[in-house]
């Protein structure tokens, strides 16, 4: 398949933000030119945003404000953090409004249940919980698997396997009372029960990852 | 209220038959209507243990296609007229057995009889299934061996979901564990899983322990019920595995070696 002539795609860039806090044009140019002069190389065809939190209501004339920057050679990009009356404003006059990161809404986090298993697990069951943390009351048998998007806490035996972080969540942890698995993984990285044997931790154990290495740990009885 | 009692194990071989004969037998002694069902169609083995191979005419295949009725079906035992046996189809297979089928027998079994033993096939399958999706108790049969506790484990996950009870949402199995073929020397030295290895990994309650035997082999070619022969430890360990089933305390019996169990059980241990 050839190259599509046009392609959409996402990238992030760092911007310089000119803070205006003062209504008054004079003033911020003044201010300006001081500043420029120091590193005119380094102010020359930057792309900036403006960020207009200081000022209230329409105290500025956006294009006048445009015009002044751009003839100190500066490309203003868009706005940020303005109120409703000056965005409109910028929109008039072909800048973008833009939200800072910090503005930007939380990417949503993925809800994160927990499952609860209030019986053993018995060789050959499955038990799969999908965006959430697995509890176990009781053991998981020889041949039993339980796998979870997060974390699995097992109050009895683990004699199975336990897959945590199935996600790819590398801060899944797994622990178990009694850690006696045929394999262990997180996010994909896997112990199987020969290598977790040199570890020799029968009792209470946690594994989990520390890098892109597995990790045992004993816990306190 | 009618019992339906599953006896049942995964593996084969680890004496799920015997037990079935033994405890039906047992129950029946005790003064209980009992009637065993074989439910390894095609692989027909209870009615040689129980000795009445001579007089099967009709089978529990045949009455659920209606080929015969139940009363043309059931044999009674000659030792005991409390005791019947519903034996299996020899010349079929196991598909023959549809959830349908199967619980119209044991409803209208259940009309007559106080416990319905089921004397499952090995495996998981369709016969397996059968025999074990109407139980009220399951009697899960295992030897001190990583295999058999293996299986068994799996049996019990079984029972947990494909039952009529956990289909259903109703109160779950009874699981009693039954631990057979136990030699307590060997366990000793670590040839065998213990009782206590048994029970840990499992984890459900223990119904009995029913020691090595020679009697049991003995029983089984002359098709006596080993429970029968009150001489042997077998014998002996499946009276109190009945009487436990039937709810008495009965201390274990046989679970250490010969001269040592016989002094720990004087001055208790």
């Amino acid at each position: 398949m050839s190259k599509p002539n046009v392609e959409l795609k996402a990238t992030s860039f760092t911007l310089s933000v000119l803070y205006i806090n003062h209504p008054s044009i004079d003033v911020v140019s003044q201010e300006l030119d001081k500043k420029l002069a120091q590193a005119p190389q380094f102010f020359l065809g930057a792309p900036l945003i403006l960020n207009l939190s200081a000022i209230n209501q329409s105290e500025i004339d956006i294009a006048e404000l445009k015009q002044c920057l751009s003839d100190k050679q500066l490309i203003i990009v868009g706005i940020t953090d303005a109120n409703d009356a000056l965005a409109k404003q910028a929109k008039n006059c072909g800048l973008a409004v833009v939200k800072s990161g910090k503005q930007a809404p939380q990417p949503q986090l993925p809800k994160r249940d927990t499952k609860i298993v209030k019986q053993n697990v018995r060789s050959g069951q499955q038990i799969y919980a999908k965006d959430s943390d697995l509890v176990v009351f009781g053991a998981v048998g020889n041949g039993a698997e339980v796998i979870a998007d997060g974390s699995i806490h097992i109050y009895g035996a683990l004699r199975g396997k336990a897959m945590a972080g199935a996600g790819g969540d590398n801060n899944s942890i797994i622990i178990a009372s009694q850690l006696q698995a045929e394999l262990v993984s997180i996010a994909g990285q896997y112990w199987l029960a020969e290598h977790l044997q040199q570890y020799q931790i029968e009792k209470r154990g946690c594994v989990r990852l520390s890098g892109d290495t597995l990790l045992v740990e004993s816990l306190p009885e | 209220m009618t019992q339906i009692i599953v006896v049942t194990s995964g593996k084969g071989g680890v004496g799920k038959t015997t037990s079935s004969a033994a405890i039906a037998t047992g129950l029946a002694l005790q003064g209980h209507k009992t009637v065993v069902i074989d439910f390894d169609i095609g692989l027909r083995n209870l009615d040689l243990i129980m000795g009445c191979e001579r007089r099967v005419v009709y089978d529990f295949v045949n009455v659920i296609n209606g080929e015969a009725n139940l009363n043309q079906a059931l044999i009674k035992d000659k030792r005991c007229s409390n005791l019947y046996v519903l034996p299996a189809s020899q010349t079929r297979d196991k598909d023959a057995l549809t959830k349908e089928g199967v619980g119209k027998v044991l409803d209208d079994l259940a009309k007559d009889f106080e416990y319905i033993i089921c004397d499952s096939p090995a495996g998981i399958e369709q016969g397996a299934m059968m025999a074990l999706y109407f139980a009220d108790v399951a009697i899960v049969t295992t030897n001190p061996e990583v295999s058999s506790v293996r299986d068994s484990d799996r049996i019990l996950g079984m029972l947990q979901s494909r039952s009529r009870r956990a289909e259903q949402n109703l109160e779950p199995i009874k699981e009693f564990l039954l631990l057979t073929r136990y030699s307590p020397a060997r366990a000793k030295t670590g040839e065998m899983l213990s009782v206590e290895d048994v029970e840990e990994i499992l984890a459900i309650k223990l119904l009995g322990v029913i020691p090595e035997s020679q009697a049991v082999l003995k029983a089984s070619n002359s098709g006596v019920p080993v429970i029968v022969d009150q001489e042997s430890d077998a014998g002996l360990a499946y009276s109190d595995t009945v009487e436990r089933l039937l709810g008495k305390d009965v201390p274990l019996r046989f679970i250490e070696e010969e001269k040592k169990g016989f002094l720990k059980r004087i001055f208790g241990s």
